[in-house]
C-alpha cells in the first residue's frame, strides 16, 4: 500500500482542519472496508488518512419517536440493525444495513461510509432516500444539510467539498401508518453487489387503505442511486392495491438508465427494478398497516 | 521508510506492543511483525474471510483494518482459540467431520463460527450458513463445515467441554466447560 500519514483526531474541528490542509490528498477513514481496499488498489493517491472513529459526534446513535434517528457517520452497520428501536421505526434502513457484505464487514462498515463511497449499487442509499434522510456535513465554512438524494454526484463521487466531513445522517420522526422496505437482487444468497436494488416507503391514512405519500428509490441502474420522485407521487391519494403498485413500478422502470456489464444486462436490470419495486411496495404497505 | 508508530493492544489475552507503518494492515502486522501466521491472507480485499479475527468482540476481516487502528483494542486470533488443555470444540469437530482440505480458510471459519456459537449456541443450519457467508472455501463445498459447526454447538450445549469420544482429554467435563465457554 502507498505511504500516507495516519491521524485520529478526537474532535470535529481538528478533523476538518486536518482534512482541509491536504485538500484532495486527504481521505476520511471510518470502517475502512472500501477506503483501504481502494488505497491498496491504487484508486487514488493521498498524503493523509483521517480516522474519524474517535470523534464523539460521529459515534452518535440516537433513535426516538420524538426526535427521529441520528446515525453518526462512524457507526458500524451491526449497531444499526441490532437496535430494537431502529428495527421498529426505520425498517428500510435495517433491511439495507443487514445486507451489506457479510458479518465481518457489517462489524466494521458504516452507513455513512456507504453513502460517501457513492457506488451506484450502494445498498443503504436508496433505503436512506425513502426514509427521507438528510446528510449533516461539517467543513471549513460551517455546517450544511444535504438531502441524501442530492449527495451522490457520479460513480464514486459525492458533493462533499475539500475539508468537509459527513458528521451524521438524520431521519425525521416516523409517522403512524408508515412502512418501508429495501430489496436487492444478487445471484448469490449473500455477499454480492446488487444487479438492481429498490427501496420503497409509504404513508397510509388512518384506514390503512389509502396512500398519503410514497417514496421510491432505486440503485445499480444509473451512475448514482436514483430517487424516483414522480413514481412515488403517482401513488398519492391512490388505494394501496396491486393496480397502484403496478403503475408505480412501471413508472419507476422508466427512470432506470442502466448499462450492460459483467453483472447484468440493461433489459435484465430494468425488469428486475420493476419486480423489486413492486415487492418493496407490498412489504412497505403491509409494514405500514402493522405500524 | 516512513516513521513507525507505537501500538499497544491485547492479543489473545496478552498485552502486546508493536511498531508499524501507518499503511500496514493489521493482517500484515499479525503475520509479518508478530509472526502469528495462523491468520491467513486470501483475497486481501474483504471478500473471503480467511483473515477473520475478533476485534473488541466483533469479527472483522483484518486485511481491512490498519495496524494502527488496533491501538487499545482487544484481539482474538486463531492462536487464542485452543486452550492449554486441548482443542476448542470447533477445532475438534472440524477434525472429526473432515471439514477442511487445503486448510487456508479454516482459521477464519473457526474464529467466525466461535463468535456465532458464543452468541447463539443453538444456531441452526440456516443461521450458520448466513453467519459464515463472509467466509469462502474453495475445497469442501461447505457441507462438512456446516456439519462441524452444528456438531460443535451440540458439544458446547452438552457441556462435554468439547471432547467427543474420540478425543478424550485429561480434563474433567466440568473444568473444561469453563475453559471453552469464556
Amino acid at each position: 500500500m502507498q505511504e500516507f500519514e495516519y491521524v485520529a483526531p478526537t474532535n470535529l474541528e481538528d478533523a476538518i482542519r486536518l482534512m482541509a490542509e491536504k485538500g484532495p490528498r486527504a481521505k476520511a477513514l471510518a470502517g475502512g472496508t472500501d477506503v483501504l481496499v481502494q488505497l491498496r488498489g491504487g484508486r487514488f493517491q493521498i498524503d493523509r488518512l483521517v480516522d474519524v472513529k474517535k470523534i464523539p459526534e460521529l459515534n452518535e446513535l440516537s433513535c426516538s419517536e420524538t426526535d427521529g434517528l441520528t446515525l453518526g457517520a462512524a457507526v458500524p452497520c451491526c449497531l444499526v440493525y441490532e437496535d430494537p428501536t431502529i428495527q421498529k421505526l426505520y425498517p428500510g434502513v435495517v433491511d439495507s444495513a443487514s445486507l451489506i457484505g457479510g458479518i465481518q464487514i457489517q462489524g466494521r462498515a458504516t452507513v455513512g461510509g456507504n453513502l460517501c463511497n457513492a457506488a451506484p449499487s450502494g445498498d443503504t442509499i436508496p433505503a436512506l432516500i425513502v426514509q427521507e434522510a438528510t446528510a449533516i456535513v461539517a467543513g471549513p465554512n460551517g455546517r450544511r444539510s444535504i438531502p441524501v438524494e442530492d449527495f451522490c454526484a457520479g460513480p464514486g463521487r459525492n458533493v462533499l467539498q475539500e475539508g468537509e466531513i459527513l458528521v451524521a445522517l438524520h431521519m425525521p420522526p416516523p409517522k403512524p401508518h408508515f412502512g418501508a422496505n429495501f430489496l436487492r437482487f444478487i445471484p448469490r444468497n449473500e455477499m454480492d453487489i446488487a444487479i438492481a436494488n429498490s427501496a420503497a416507503s409509504v404513508l397510509l391514512d388512518d384506514s390503512g387503505q389509502n396512500i398519503v405519500s410514497a417514496r421510491i428509490a432505486i440503485g445499480s441502474v444509473a451512475p448514482t442511486p436514483v430517487f424516483a420522485r414522480d413514481a412515488g407521487n403517482l401513488l398519492v391519494g391512490k388505494e394501496a392495491n396491486e393496480a397502484s403498485i403496478e403503475e408505480a413500478a412501471e413508472a419507476t422502470k422508466k427512470v432506470a438508465t442502466p448499462i450492460n456489464d459483467m453483472r447484468g444486462t440493461i433489459d435484465q436490470r430494468i425488469h428486475l427494478v420493476g419486480v423489486l419495486t413492486k415487492r418493496a411496495l407490498r412489504t412497505a404497505i403491509s409494514r405500514a398497516r402493522e405500524g | 521508510m516512513a516513521d513507525k508508530i507505537h501500538v499497544h493492544s491485547t492479543i489473545n489475552g496478552t498485552e502486546v506492543d508493536f511498531l508499524c507503518e501507518s499503511r500496514e494492515s493489521l493482517l500484515e502486522v499479525l503475520r509479518d511483525t508478530l509472526g502469528m501466521t495462523g491468520t491467513k491472507e486470501g483475497c486481501n480485499d474483504g471478500n473471503c474471510g480467511a483473515c477473520t479475527i475478533v476485534l473488541d468482540g466483533r469479527i472483522v476481516d483484518c486485511c481491512c483494518v490498519l495496524g494502527v487502528e488496533a491501538e487499545g483494542k482487544s484481539i482474538l486470533t486463531i492462536e487464542g482459540v485452543a486452550s492449554p488443555e486441548g482443542l476448542h470444540p470447533l477445532q475438534q469437530a472440524f477434525l472429526e467431520e473432515a471439514a477442511l482440505q487445503c486448510g487456508i480458510c479454516t482459521p477464519g471459519f473457526i474464529v467466525a463460527a466461535k463468535s456465532l456459537l458464543e452468541r447463539e449456541p443453538d444456531a441452526d443450519e440456516a443461521r450458520i450458513r448466513h453467519w459464515l457467508a463472509g467466509n469462502l472455501c474453495r475445497c469442501t463445498g461447505y457441507d462438512k463445515i456446516i456439519r462441524a459447526v452444528l456438531k460443535a454447538g451440540e458439544m458446547i450445549n452438552q457441556g462435554d467441554g468439547g471432547r467427543s469420544s474420540s478425543a478424550a482429554g485429561g480434563v474433567g467435563a466440568a473444568d473444561s466447560r469453563d475453559v471453552y465457554n469464556d
